[in-house]
């Protein structure tokens, strides 16, 4: 059964990693859209595969959040990744298994996937 | 929309638009209907548009001129002859109610309540807080962002994937106890 004594573990891990996080200014973000045409096309399952995978390789400098609706409906579920310094990249018609593969070669190594971005569907 | 309970994450998404300090997510089932209800202490609506918030040609996004939240959700309760309520005053809140008929063919399933009520929480713009309750004929199960926050304590936010994990797992196995 979940605890809240094991949501205090969660806090006393995290906490000693602060410091080391407040350092960082190259914070990588992964914005999900999560308006209607999102949710509809799948955004829910996409979102968790992304907490999911920065959970596990314990990414501490990417953090996931959550837009609406980023204007290309038929192209949800749609991810932009923003890494510092470099151009911003629009994944489209994601899926919960194409996930690691972007958080493994974009996330962690900045060689964007690009049979998955915008520019390969278009 | 394959889940009821996506249709809980995307109206939802419309009270964090509106600005809320509060969204308050239930969910009852019981005497073969199930009834999901979101309110909020959001800027509310003018009578005007209240009165055409159900029409897709009504919507706040910038986007496009089409909104279908509340179209879609309207239209799955009606299909189980339920019923969607939408009550809204300006600068007090919203409170959308839609009732399905549970035991008719084509109420869809609730699906994964706890990814929604996780991924919404871990959403969550600063200074607001959600709700979630859960009733069944065996019982009730609450789920309130405040107090996962008073555990985490200031330094330790919602977003963090971690926690949303938690989150998910505490709130699937909160209802499954219900169930």
């Amino acid at each position: 059964m979940k605890s809240l004594e094991e949501l205090r573990a969660i806090r006393e891990k995290m906490q000693k990693q602060i410091d080391i996080r407040e350092n960082s200014a190259d914070d990588i973000r992964v914005v999900v859209g999560m308006a209607t045409c999102g949710i509809a096309a799948g955004a829910r399952p996409v979102l968790t595969a992304f907490l999911e995978e920065v959970a596990k390789r314990d990414l501490k400098n990417v953090t996931v959040t959550q837009t609406g609706c980023i204007g290309v409906c038929r192209l949800e579920p749609i991810a932009e990744v923003y890494v510092p310094g470099e151009e911003k990249v629009t994944y489209v018609k994601l899926t919960p298994e194409k996930v690691p593969r972007i958080v493994a070669e974009h996330l962690v190594n900045h060689n964007p996937v690009t049979e998955y971005t915008i520019g390969a569907a278009e | 929309m394959k889940e009821l309970s996506l249709h809980l994450l995307d109206i939802a998404q419309n009270s964090i638009a509106a600005g809320a300090r509060h969204v308050d997510l239930t969910v009852e089932e019981g005497g073969g209907s199930l009834s999901l209800t979101v309110a909020d202490d959001g800027r509310g609506m003018s009578p005007e548009f209240l009165a055409a918030v159900t029409d897709p040609f009504t919507t706040t996004r910038t986007t496009r001129k089409v909104g279908l939240g509340l179209p879609f959700l309207g239209l799955a309760a009606e299909q189980t002859g339920g019923a969607l309520r939408v009550e809204s005053q300006l600068g007090a809140g919203t409170t959308v109610t839609a009732v399905f008929h549970s035991d008719h063919i084509d109420c869809p399933p609730l699906g994964d309540t706890a990814s929604t009520v996780a991924l919404l929480a871990q959403g969550l713009p600063e200074g607001m807080e959600l709700t979630y309750t859960r009733r069944t004929g065996r019982g009730e199960f609450r789920f309130d962002t405040a107090e996962i926050r008073a555990v985490l304590g200031p330094d330790v936010p919602l977003s963090e994937p971690e926690v949303a994990q938690w989150m998910r797992a505490y709130v699937a196995e909160g209802e499954e106890a219900i169930g």
